[in-house]
C-alpha cells in the first residue's frame, strides 16, 4: 500500500505554476516527449511487438545484443528492422552479464552495431533466481562506461547511497528496480525510491517490477523521472491494449505528480458545505 | 584453418579476412557487429583484418529484451 510523498520532496508544489506543461523527459541532453520506455523482448512475433511498441506511445526501447545464430537464416526479419531509427531512440542493455567486463564489452559492440550510439542501459545481474543487481560490479562497469564516453542509465538497487555513488561517477540516470525483473509485484519500497529521488541531480527512473497501470503512476506521482518496463506489456493477455493502458498511467501519475496530492488524514473532512441544510 | 565463431570451432581458409568470414556466413550489409578477441573491429575495417588460427570472433546483433 502507498502511504503518500514524503514530506520532503526535492520539488515544492508551491513553487510549480498551477497549469505547468510536462517538457519532457530529458535525459544526457536529449528530450523525450514520452515517460515510458519499453522493452522489446518476451512478445510472440515481431509484429505484436511493433503493434505494442507503438500503442505505448514511448520513444525509447530497450533491446538485447545477442550472437548471431550461426547457420539460421540471416535473412530472417531482424528486430532493427522492425522499429524504425527515425522514430525510436534503441536503448542497448546488457541483460545477462554478471560482471563488468562482460558488460562494457557487450555495450561497445551495441555502439559499433549502432552507429555510435552512446546512450545505453547498464545492468550487471548478480543472481541468477532474483536478477538483483551486483551492485560493485555494477559501479566498476559505470565507471568504466562513463570514462569510454557511454551515456549510462543505470539498472540499480533501491540503495540511496549506491545511488548517490553511481550519480558520483557521472551516469545519466538512475534506474532503482522497484521489485523484482518481470515478478510485476508493483512499487514495494516507495520510502527507499522517494529518499533517491530527493536527493538526485539526474533522472529516477523505476526500472522492474512494474505489474499493471496502477503501479505506473504510483511511480510517477512519487516524482520518477519516467518507468521502464516490459513484461507487464509483453506478458499481458492483450499486449497492445496493455501498452496503452500504460501510456496512459504514466501521463496520469505525472500530472498527478505536478498537480500536488491532498495530504492524507484520518479524520474525514465532508465535500459539501455545512451551511443551508435544511435540517 | 581453424577458429572460433560465437563459442564454437569454425573452418576457414588459410588468409581469409573477416570481410570474407562476414560475406560467407551471408552476413555482408546485415545490423551485425564483430569482435575479434573481444576488441570491436569497425565494418570499414573488416576487409584487410587477417584470421589467424585460434582467432576467437564473436558476431552480434540486436534482439528483442528488456
Amino acid at each position: 500500500m502507498w502511504c503518500g510523498r514524503l514530506a520532503v520532496g526535492k520539488v515544492k508544489m508551491s513553487d510549480l505554476p498551477a497549469l505547468s506543461t510536462d517538457a519532457g523527459l530529458t535525459i544526457a541532453g536529449e528530450t523525450y516527449g514520452s515517460r515510458l520506455l519499453v522493452g522489446s523482448g518476451k512478445y510472440t512475433d515481431l509484429d505484436e511487438m511493433r503493434a505494442a511498441t507503438e500503442a505505448s506511445g514511448a520513444d525509447i526501447i530497450t533491446v538485447a545484443i545477442r550472437r548471431v545464430n550461426i547457420g539460421q537464416d540471416p535473412h530472417a526479419p531482424s528486430l532493427l528492422d522492425a522499429l524504425p531509427p527515425l522514430r525510436y531512440t534503441i536503448l542497448p542493455n546488457t541483460a545477462g552479464c554478471y560482471n563488468a567486463e562482460d558488460a562494457v564489452y557487450t555495450l561497445q559492440l551495441a555502439r559499433e552495431l549502432l552507429h555510435g550510439h552512446k546512450l545505453v542501459k547498464l545492468e550487471v545481474l548478480g543472481d541468477e533466481k532474483s536478477l538483483f543487481p551486483n551492485m560493485p560490479e555494477t559501479l566498476k562497469a559505470a565507471a568504466m562506461l562513463v570514462k569510454d564516453g557511454f551515456d549510462v542509465m543505470v539498472y540499480c538497487s533501491d540503495d540511496p547511497v549506491q545511488a548517490r555513488m553511481l550519480e558520483d561517477l557521472g551516469v545519466a540516470a538512475l534506474m532503482p528496480l522497484a521489485s523484482l525483473i518481470g515478478s510485476g509485484m508493483g512499487i514495494l519500497n516507495p520510502w527507499n525510491l522517494s529518499l533517491i529521488i530527493e536527493q538526485s541531480n539526474i533522472p529516477v527512473l523505476v526500472d522492474a517490477g512494474v505489474g499493471t497501470a496502477s503501479d505506473a503512476a504510483i511511480a510517477m506521482e512519487l516524482g520518477c523521472a519516467g518507468v521502464l518496463m516490459n513484461t507487464a506489456i509483453a506478458g499481458a493477455r492483450d499486449p497492445v491494449r496493455m501498452a496503452r493502458a500504460m501510456k496512459l498511467a504514466v501521463a496520469a501519475g505525472r500530472e498527478a505528480f505536478l498537480a500536488g496530492r491532498i495530504a492524507k488524514r484520518f479524520a474525514a473532512s465532508p465535500s459539501s458545505p455545512m451551511a443551508g441544510r435544511m435540517t | 584453418m581453424q577458429i572460433e565463431l560465437n563459442g564454437k570451432p569454425h573452418v576457414v581458409a588459410e588468409g581469409a579476412d573477416l570481410a570474407q568470414l562476414i560475406a560467407a556466413l551471408d552476413l555482408t550489409g546485415k545490423a551485425v557487429a564483430v569482435a575479434v578477441n573481444r576488441q570491436v573491429v569497425p565494418s570499414q575495417s573488416w576487409a584487410g583484418r587477417m584470421l589467424v588460427e585460434t582467432d576467437r570472433v564473436d558476431v552480434v546483433r540486436a534482439i528483442g529484451g528488456g
